[in-house]
């Protein structure tokens, strides 16, 4: 009989710890499959982050280095310049990326350093027990804007990606989402075209992976990722925002 | 072998790329920027990497990065600089890798000044970051200990997969004194067989990792680091003396500190004041088995620190009250003088023969 489906040879054979429905699974495995795929088992090196997915370490079966909340694109940079010719990349959750470590990734952008992030965004600290991130959306309820979040109070969404168009570092930026299968194949395409410009030297990748988080948004699974595609969707619009033409 | 008239800052630089160091990450702060000047010219000579971080929390996680493939690497700063490294080193601790932190000490706290200190002993000694957890701490007192320590800084820091600090003051890194500069270039780096260098190029999977969630895993580090740091504590305690035998009056001070006492000894020699001096160049281990055998004999000791009293409390517990331990300090980046530690040595003297 031919085999449809298995499990990438690049993720472990080991259950996670993930809430039901959480999508941080689809997401590690699309990485995985995309490992698999570009044959850089041998050659990948990923830096952790905290958050939920601070077990990618265990999950990934690669060489992983544990960074401090925010600090992984800077672990990146240094395990990058030291050891040219791997493929170094980032797993980090938007409180992780887009509040604390601001600064490494935007900066790592900046640098052009040829490393890829993939950046996690469920518009909330789920680890932490679901406070304010800096992508929950305005009026989104959590422990921490338990009125919704208030411009006035807490401002407004942070957008990743238009962040990094206009920096001349960074060669690819997409953000997908993994609401529904065919958005999954668009994800894994868009993780594939990232590593791709980081073997080929261009620059700084990122994908922006809209993901859900059903315990901390108080929704079942189904209702999550409709959550998602009604709300997130509409304020962090899916697509390529940078593509080099080396790789269109 | 050549001789050169070098800065401190310029000392520490060379010595590090003698000592096999290839990258250095760094952010500019005075006193040291001389340092990394030197560096970013002389890094890409011998094929290394000099880069600027957009801040010294990029720059020790960068470092954090390098060392964990598998490199010899440098970050170094001042005082403001150094706590925002706080959480890298407790991470580098953590996670058991190896790389040489320089310290340039200068006034503080706060944004304070640039001149020289030594307010920061308690940070590098006593912990700094979260968590259980010791630097190796060296302190160097001339120009040519600056080079020589760098070296022995990378050994150390390989040997225990331990980061280590080399610290100084801004009077250090600025000051120029000649410096013989060994012609040997090639340096054995030990296999880092555990460095996360892709499954390509070892055995197995390796991690680098601080994250122990279940808290008997967490021990179990902890108690791996207390038997490190027990076998460091036993082996690399190292610390200089001056006119040790006889004395009855023993001055205890590190780095600048030391320079200005040993100073303070001669002069309080030739008046027949029986003084001597210990210079510890570890501060973490703390030379204790050293100061402790002295306070068999000695009547009393005196510390002299740029500091309000933190080293102090180290050869109190060293010396375990079997003599009196006083302390003189010069704070905020002002620097003692002879005369007047001299001052404060006779009183402590004619005291100690009236009792
Ligand atoms: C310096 C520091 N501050 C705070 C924390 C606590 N912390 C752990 S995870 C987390 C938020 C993670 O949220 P996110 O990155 O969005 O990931 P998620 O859990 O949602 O996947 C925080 C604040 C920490 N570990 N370190
Ligand atoms: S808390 Fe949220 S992000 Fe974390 S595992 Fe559960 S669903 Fe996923």
């Amino acid at each position: 009989m031919k085999k449809v489906f298995s499990r990438p040879k690049s993720l472990k054979d080991m259950p996670f710890h993930y809430c039901p429905g959480c999508t941080h699974g689809i997401a590690h495995r699309l990485v995985c499959e995309v490992i698999d795929e570009l044959d850089i088992q041998g050659v990948a090196v990923g830096v952790g982050s905290v958050g939920c997915s601070v077990f990618t370490m265990n999950y990934f079966d690669i060489d992983m280095l544990q960074g401090a909340h925010g600090r992984a694109p800077a672990v990146a940079t240094g395990i990058k310049r030291v050891l040219p010719d791997r493929v170094v990349f980032t797993y980090q959750g938007d409180g992780d990326l887009a509040a604390i470590g601001t600064g490494e990734f935007i900066h790592a952008a900046t640098r052009g350093e040829k490393i890829t992030v993939i950046y996690i965004n469920n518009a909330v600290y789920g680890m932490t027990g679901g406070q304010m991130a800096p992508t929950t959306l305005m009026g989104q309820r959590t422990k921490t804007t338990p009125g919704g979040r208030d411009k006035d109070i807490n401002g407004f969404p942070i957008k990743v990606c238009e962040i990094l168009v206009p920096l001349e570092g960074s060669a690819y930026v997409a953000r997908v989402s993994l609401h529904n299968p065919k958005s999954i194949i668009q994800a894994k395409k868009a993780i594939k075209k990232a590593f791709t410009v980081q073997i080929k030297g261009l620059g700084f990748s990122l994908v922006e992976v809209l993901s859900t988080c059903p315990t901390n948004w108080s929704l079942t699974p189904l209702e999550a990722v409709k959550w998602l595609e009604e709300n997130m969707i509409p304020y962090y619009p899916l697509g390529e925002f940078k593509t080099p033409a080396e790789v269109v | 072998m050549s001789r050169m008239l070098m800065k401190g800052n310029e000392a520490i630089g060379e010595g590090a790329i003698r000592a096999g160091c290839r990258y250095f990450f760094g952010y500019p702060i005075t006193p040291q920027s001389e340092l990394t000047h030197y560096l970013a010219r002389r890094l890409p000579e011998v094929g290394g990497l000099y880069l600027q971080a957009e801040s010294e929390v990029a720059s020790i996680n960068m470092v954090y990065g390098a060392a964990g493939a598998g490199a010899r690497v440098m970050t170094s700063s001042s005082g403001p600089g150094i706590s925002l490294m706080q959480e890298g080193l407790s991470y580098l601790a953590g996670a058991e890798l190896p790389c040489v932190v320089v310290n340039m000490m200068r006034g503080g706290p706060g944004l304070g000044n640039i001149a020289p200190s030594q307010a920061d002993y308690f940070q590098a000694t006593k912990g700094g970051g979260h968590g259980d957890y010791h630097l190796i701490v060296l302190a160097p007192n001339s120009v040519q200990e600056l080079y020589d320590i760098v070296k022995k800084a990378f050994e150390l820091a390989d040997r225990y997969r331990n980061p280590v600090m080399v610290m100084a003051d801004g009077i250090m890194a600025q000051m120029m004194e000649p410096v013989e500069l060994d012609d040997r270039y090639e340096v054995e780096i030990p296999p880092k067989p555990w460095a996360t260098t892709g499954r390509a190029f070892h055995e197995g999977k390796n991690l680098i990792n601080s994250c122990y969630v279940v808290p008997e895993e967490m021990e179990e580090l902890n108690l791996r680091l207390l038997k490190k740091y027990n076998e460091i504590r036993q082996k690399e305690q190292a610390c200089d003396s001056f006119l040790l035998e006889d004395a009855e009056i023993v001055l205890v001070a590190f780095g600048t500190a030391s320079r200005i006492s040993r100073a303070v000894v001669e002069k309080a020699r030739a008046l027949g004041i029986p003084a001597g001096l210990i210079r510890p160049v570890t501060l973490w281990p703390f030379p204790s088995d050293f100061v402790s055998r002295a306070a068999e004999r000695v009547k009393c000791f005196l510390t002299v620190e740029m500091n309000m009293g933190q080293m102090v409390e180290d050869v109190r517990l060293a010396v375990q009250g079997r003599a009196p331990v006083f302390h003189y300090g010069r704070l905020g980046g002002m620097v003692p003088v002879v005369r007047d530690v001299l001052e404060e040595v006779k009183k402590l003297y004619s005291g100690s023969e009236s009792s």
